[in-house]
């Protein structure tokens, strides 16, 4: 793999966002290219939107993608997904995990969350590709509701001409040791779904 | 070997690696991480001060002793340290001191998003801007040489996009621990470090002629690079600009300046001369495009095309430059804009279990009769909705201020000020002794989570962990408060939401000088913060009154259920978030939310 890729990874605070996008940078490092993530800290964090951005190439200038240009749009909440949906180059992918995280402009009821099939209708409208992932009951089965972000970067990886090794390696090294079986497990139960889609 | 390091830690590697000895900082978003990560290695005395002019004073000292001393803080931090900061370009120093200052364009953490060069114009030292991770470590080990070849302070100027984005650092792993020596005798040079006026009226022409030499080092220095390519066009730019300049003008010349105070003359001038048409591109302020048009150099585009406002990204340069008729790529195809789904808003709020709620609830409930001055923190968040309880708030401690000058000129209104622990102990003490001197009849809620939280969770004065983890004296607000001459002080129990609202409303009734509520709870953060059995909404007995949702918890959401007469939703509480605070339950007027008794949140 010698092009350019840029990854887009949103959610809310709290998801695992950071560590997931620290880890896709990282694998691009240990793939032999250049790779560079940004992302904004601080008072967007209190529960609001989280987004990294991560860029692999033969080199690399801006940390950050520009709209129109991400290869893979990796949500890990639902309704980010579409709101992010317009950074997607046209004939990316999206890589989402179906969790739903109520704003508080719904939940005080001012706002209303879209169904999840009106969601994912819209953004097949608009993708190359969209794989759903259900990171929350994967990462259960796997044996750690902490494992989302990893189930996610699973799917990831499926999609990506990229040997599981090194994305495995990447993973274990950022988790606790305690952590590292029901990791693995979780990475490949979201490379399978990734695949069976 | 190549590690991935963000900006605010490659500058700690560059400044472990240039052989500081003594650092400090106030947290602030872009900048906390600097020290945070420089407090890892061995052999470096590293600090959290109360404020950012004390981290710059402590290493000014430290520098005076000839340590190498580094303070860091974000770009309005150097507002309050500028005092010292503007006097110390006058002194001069012994070992190398620099100033890290993380700026914020886009403002996505700050009040403002002022050019923190122009800092370096105003203070007469020079400025390093760089570009990316391993630039940051480069530039901060050569700004302690530079400060120490020409007697400066210098700002090694960070941007949130540096500070907060990874890129390859080639690292050699630090050599086992280094030792802390002592310094060695003090070299007294009052002539030097006291800066009276008579020294101040010698030094001035002295600085002066230090920034022409430092100017003509930075002639040749590497940290100016021209890149050569199709010279129909050339680009000036630095700092992270230089990143979208490199991909949207892909092939041109550029002339990378890595300092951008002072300018090299020399080379600009040959840089324009070679090259057909001049284009500057600089985040912010035309801190380089003036001098180079005062130089009477031609310049095809600059501020017209690339704003002095907001964060540049690859999509501004580019739309710049299209705009400005240069030959880059189009902008590139984007899918259709989203029209068939409106995306709700995801504000940030106070977390389930904040001990902020009860008191913002309790305002909210006084707010016809109050005007509440706020602070920088946490608890700005008391303007956002369901709150809507804040009417004023521009920096760091202004909050007692504000409320004792508005309640001075002849406010009706009961004033009060809400300011955080950490604040409180950063730019909250002077303003509080100067009410109780003027007697200002003002109320002063201290909102005390034991922590700096806004930032990520930084100890202060008020905790009394050191950064780098030594406990020692824990300074109380109450007693502060009492020995400064407040006479009315009340300490309360942040998720009691009764004693906070008692404790106001016997502070609205005083009727003479300032008193303070100190309301106590910590951080849900921190790792003394007391998770209890989550609550749950009993739907039978819920009349869906809505006052649970007044208290903004994220836990709390509408149920599916409505209630029959109303047709309003009745509430839920996902027991995933929720940490068992029970305020909503002590708000809950029909007693319809109880404790689950259950494991712990």
């Amino acid at each position: 793999m010698t092009q350019q890729k840029n990854f887009l990874f949103v959610g809310v605070g709290g998801q695992g966002i950071l560590t997931a996008s620290d880890i896709a940078a990282q694998v691009g490092l240990d793939l032999g290219l250049e790779a560079k993530k940004s992302e904004v800290h601080g008072f967007a964090q209190r529960g609001g939107v989280v987004e990294s951005h991560v860029r692999w190439g033969p080199t690399v200038g801006s940390p950050t993608c520009e709209k129109g240009t991400v290869d893979f749009l990796v949500a890990f909440e639902l309704l980010e997904a579409a709101r992010w949906i317009e950074w997607l180059r046209p004939g990316g992918t999206v890589v989402v995990n179906t969790q739903k995280i109520t704003p508080m402009s719904v939940s005080v009821g001012n706002a209303v969350y879209p169904p999840e099939a009106e969601i994912l209708a819209a953004l097949k409208e608009r993708a190359g590709r969209v794989v759903t992932v259900d990171g929350l009951a994967l990462a259960e089965q796997a044996g750690t509701v902490r494992a989302v972000n990893t189930v996610v970067l699973g799917a990831l990886s499926a999609l990506l001409d990229t040997p599981a090794e090194v994305w495995e390696k990447a993973i274990i090294r950022r988790v606790p040791p305690k952590y590292a079986d029901a990791n693995r497990e979780a990475f490949r139960l979201g490379r399978e779904t990734a695949k069976e889609t | 070997m190549k590690r991935l390091l963000s900006g605010n830690e490659a500058i700690a590697l560059g400044a472990w690696e240039a052989g500081v000895q003594y650092a400090s900082a106030y947290p602030g978003t872009p900048s906390t991480e600097v020290l945070e990560s420089l407090a890892q290695y061995a052999g470096v005395k590293a600090e959290w001060a109360a404020n950012e002019k004390v981290a710059l004073d402590a290493a000014a000292g430290a520098a005076f002793g000839g340590a190498r001393a580094l303070a860091a803080m974000k770009h309005v931090g150097v507002n309050v340290a500028a005092d010292s900061l503007m006097s110390l370009s006058y002194t001069g120093v012994n070992g190398g001191l620099v100033l890290v200052s993380a700026d914020d364009p886009g403002a996505f953490s700050s009040q403002n998003e002022q050019d923190n060069r122009n800092y370096a114009r105003f203070g007469k030292f020079p400025c390093l801007d760089p570009a990316d991770s391993e630039e940051a470590r480069q530039f901060t080990r050569l700004a302690f040489d530079i400060s120490e070849m020409f007697q400066c302070p210098v700002m090694v100027r960070s941007t949130t996009r540096l500070s907060h984005s990874k890129s390859p650092v080639e690292v050699e792993m630090p050599e086992g621990p280094r030792e802390r020596k002592p310094l060695p005798p003090f070299e007294r040079h009052s002539d030097k470090y006291v800066i009276i006026p008579a020294i101040a009226r010698r030094r001035h022409p002295e600085i002066e002629q230090r920034l022409l030499e430092i100017a003509e080092w930075a002639e040749t220095a590497p940290v100016n690079r021209i890149e050569w390519g199709d010279r129909s066009l050339g680009i000036i730019t630095c700092g992270m600009a230089y990143q979208y300049v490199r991909e949207v003008f892909k092939g041109f010349s550029i002339l990378k300046l890595g300092m951008t105070h002072p300018l090299p003359k020399r080379m600009i001038h040959d840089f324009a001369g070679q090259v057909e048409k001049l284009v500057i591109v600089e985040e912010l302020d035309p801190i380089i495009e003036e001098q180079v048009r005062a130089w009477g150099i031609e310049v095809v585009a600059g501020k017209e095309f690339f704003p002095l406002y907001g964060e540049l990204t690859l999509a501004r340069v580019r739309e710049g430059a299209l705009k400005a008729g240069l030959p880059v790529a189009p902008m590139p195809d984007q899918v259709e804009p989203l029209s068939e789904v409106t995306i709700p808003a995801r504000p940030p709020a106070l977390c389930p279990g904040c001990p902020h709620r009860a008191f913002f609830y309790n305002l909210r409930r006084h707010r016809k009769k109050v005007v509440v001055s706020g602070d920088i923190g946490c608890y700005s968040m008391g303007v956002l909705p369901p709150f809507e309880t804040m009417d004023m708030l521009i920096s760091m401690g202004a909050s007692i201020g504000m409320a004792h000058g508005l309640k001075q000129a002849g406010a009706q209104e009961k004033v009060v000020a809400t300011i955080g622990d950490s604040t409180f102990f950063h730019a909250g003490l002077s303003p509080l002794a100067n009410a109780v001197y003027n007697k200002s009849n003002i109320v002063v809620a201290v909102l005390d989570n034991r922590i700096t939280a806004m930032t990520g969770g930084q100890q202060h004065p008020g905790t009394g962990i050191t950064l780098q983890g030594e406990e020692g004296k824990q300074i109380d607000i109450g007693p502060v408060a009492r020995a400064m001459g407040v006479e009315h002080i009340w300490e309360v129990d942040a998720w009691d939401v009764k004693a906070v609202d008692d404790a106001l409303k016997a502070a609205f009734a005083v009727e003479e000088g300032p008193s303070v509520v100190v309301v106590k709870g910590a951080c849900v953060f921190t790792p003394y913060y007391q998770r209890r059995p989550t609550v749950a909404v009993d739907l039978d007995t819920c009349t869906a009154c809505g006052n649970c949702f007044r208290v903004g918890c994220p836990a709390i959401l509408k149920s599916d259920q409505t209630h029959p007469k109303t047709g309003k939703p009745k509430a839920t509480i996902d027991p995933l978030l929720c940490t068992g605070c029970t305020v909503c339950l002590q708000v809950c007027p029909v007693d319809a939310i109880y404790e689950t008794g259950g494991e712990e949140a």
